[in-house]
């Protein structure tokens, strides 16, 4: 089967900076893809790459099978939502959902009746009238979706396009997202920075640092197996164990992870260290409302435990012991 | 912007501001009683009496008209050449980075600064040097080194505010480069560019110095009106053709001055 984006060892450099370094990566079509990283990772110049704003300096990308480079972006099947919207300011709601078709020579009545029904698809029927700038920020976000999706895209780009928004209008847009694209079945690639984004819409996830994929997988693979020190931290901030500590309990010299949920909090029984617990102090801890989450230092090495709400709690700067189960110490491929 | 538009000043501020606006206006004043004096030697306070029989004078003078013409055709075409260039300048140096960017920046915007006498002096070697003679376009291509100034200062704050990926965005969305400038950029920069065209006609339009420097026998409104004050002969025609410059140019800066104004609210909006 033709994969909707392919990369196969595509590097953009801008001087001596390696944005995307040597990047292969196979989306299938219809699937829900996000790039994740922290800012300057690379994510972004990936997204521009597809997007055709970007050529690469080397390697080669395919869009269904089609060679992609030195074809400019408005030769792609493939439309962008941008992080700041990107509307026209000078055109009204309806012209700007209508701008691509308008470009391409479909007529007046035709091309509005087509971007009424993208309106009503990002569920803003009637809005058309409205200029950009009476929206709100929500609102300017569905117009942008409404835009892309009029030209029916192959494949849509998101660039962090929920950043803007607030908790709960994000949390909205996120399950309309993704049952947006169960129903249209087009392939999405979504960067964003947020790793509860990625998880909880993706399909399949990429983690990017420094211009390199570190892992690509389901968001269960992810987050259960991080297959490095830095997907471990950044996917969801698990405990990460050095190998002298990690080979004590399974016997392997390597680096571990350990899911802050995994991690059980009892009291030090009177001064006397079990031999199963590490022992441990309490830091301090951090109310979240359904959870609460404990710094802890054991023997130097700093842990962060989450445990239910209403679970009795030891007093800040006692001593604890610190179980959990083996089979939830994860052992990364990273060499120690 | 008025922080507290209903307390009204005190009243030493008052007359110190009409004073100002008397010693600014109050000359121009004279300019338009002068037109209609019935003395035609010399200017005498107060006139000796009232007429209008200067503007049928000045309407059957030819060489009103041709100066006149020559004036408006000077600046139309200056404008137009600075519209071309300053945009497409200002482009360049607002979207791309490149090296030498800002010092391309303040050549462009130089001859503002510089005086008129220098850079008159300057064409007038030039074209000296280039054996081409002094014409109509010699003219035209002096008040366009100023004119594109203009255009190219407000064009490049419009530039500025308008946001980068509106044009990636059309790109994104199927539109070529043509299609792009056509639908996206230009509707963005037009009021910039007719107030930029604008206030390049006004200062085209009234320019003497540059002109004595790059015109032949040609006599540029301002320049024949500067000639009438050395001849004492129907002075007040001269007063009437004052009148009119002064209507001819102030219309447009008005038109500018309101028309980048709601400029700014509407690049502003878009945010």
């Amino acid at each position: 089967m033709t994969s909707a984006v392919s990369f196969q060892k595509a590097s953009r450099h801008f001087g001596n900076v390696r944005a995307v370094d040597a990047v292969d990566l196979d989306i299938a079509p219809g699937e829900f893809f996000a790039m994740l990283g922290p800012s300057g990772s690379g994510k972004t110049t990936c997204l521009r790459l597809i997007a055709g704003f970007e050529q690469p300096t080397s390697g080669s990308i395919s869009i269904f099978g089609e060679r992609a480079e030195g074809v400019p972006p408005y030769r792609r099947n493939v439309n962008t939502v941008f992080q700041d919207y990107a509307l026209f300011p000078h055109l009204n709601v309806l012209d700007n959902v209508a701008y691509g078709l308008m470009v391409k020579g479909v007529g007046k009545a035709e091309r509005h009746k087509a971007a009424e029904e993208a309106l009503s698809l990002v569920r803003l029927p009637g809005y058309g009238a409205r200029r950009p700038g009476q929206l709100s920020g929500g609102q300017r976000q569905r117009v942008a979706l409404a835009r892309a999706l009029v030209n029916q895209p192959k494949v849509l780009l998101l660039d962090e396009p929920l950043g803007a928004l607030d908790l709960k209008l994000r949390e909205n847009m996120q399950e309309e997202l993704k049952s947006l694209q169960k129903a249209l079945g087009i392939t999405f690639v979504f960067v964003t920075h947020d790793q509860g984004e990625a998880l909880s819409m993706a399909d399949r996830v990429a983690v990017f640092n420094d211009g390199k994929i570190m892992q690509i997988g389901t968001p269960e693979d992810i987050y259960q197996r991080p297959r490095t020190r830095f997907v471990a931290d950044f996917v969801g901030s698990s405990n990460v164990l050095p190998p002298d500590f990690v080979q004590r309990y399974s016997g392997q010299h390597r680096w571990g992870s350990l899911r802050p949920e995994s991690i059980r909090v009892g009291r030090a029984a009177s001064g006397i260290t079990s031999g199963e617990g590490v022992s441990a102090r309490l830091v301090s801890t951090n109310y979240l409302g359904a959870t609460t989450k404990l710094a802890l230092d054991a023997d130097g090495l700093r842990l962060h435990a989450i445990v239910p709400a209403g679970t009795a709690l030891p007093g800040e700067g006692e001593a604890v012991v610190l179980t959990f189960n083996r089979e939830h110490l994860h052992l990364m491929e990273e060499p120690a | 912007m008025r922080s507290d538009g209903s307390q009204s000043a005190p009243l030493g501020l008052k007359i110190a501001a009409a004073c100002g606006l008397l010693f600014l206006h109050l000359p121009i004043l004279l300019i338009f009683v002068y037109a209609f004096t019935t003395e035609e030697k010399s200017f005498v306070w107060p006139p000796p009496g009232l007429t209008t029989q200067w503007f049928a004078v000045t309407w059957n003078r030819p060489d009103v008209w041709q100066a006149l013409s020559l004036s408006v055709r000077v600046a139309a075409i200056s404008t137009a050449i600075a519209l071309v260039l300053g945009t497409l300048c200002s482009a360049a140096v607002s979207r791309t980075k490149f090296f030498g960017r800002e010092t391309i920046s303040l050549l462009v915007i130089l001859p503002i600064a510089l005086p008129g006498i220098i850079t008159g002096i300057a064409l007038r070697s030039a074209f000296a040097l280039a054996d081409i003679p002094f014409s109509f376009w010699t003219i035209v291509l002096g008040h366009a080194t100023f004119c594109v100034v203009v255009v190219y200062n407000n064009a490049v704050a419009r530039f500025r505010r308008t946001s980068g990926s509106m044009i990636e965005a059309s790109m994104d969305l199927g539109a070529d480069g043509f299609q792009t400038f056509r639908h996206v950029v230009l509707p963005n920069i037009a009021t910039a560019l007719l107030a930029g065209g604008m206030l390049a006609f006004a200062l085209s339009f009234d320019e003497v110095i540059v002109t004595t420097f790059t015109a032949g026998q040609q006599q540029t409104l301002p320049i024949w009106m500067l000639e009438e004050l050395i001849r004492p002969r129907q002075r007040p025609v001269t007063n009437v053709v004052a009148m009119v410059v002064m209507l001819v140019t102030l219309l447009p800066i008005l038109a500018a001055y309101y028309l980048t104004r709601d400029g700014d609210q509407i690049a502003g909006s878009g945010k």
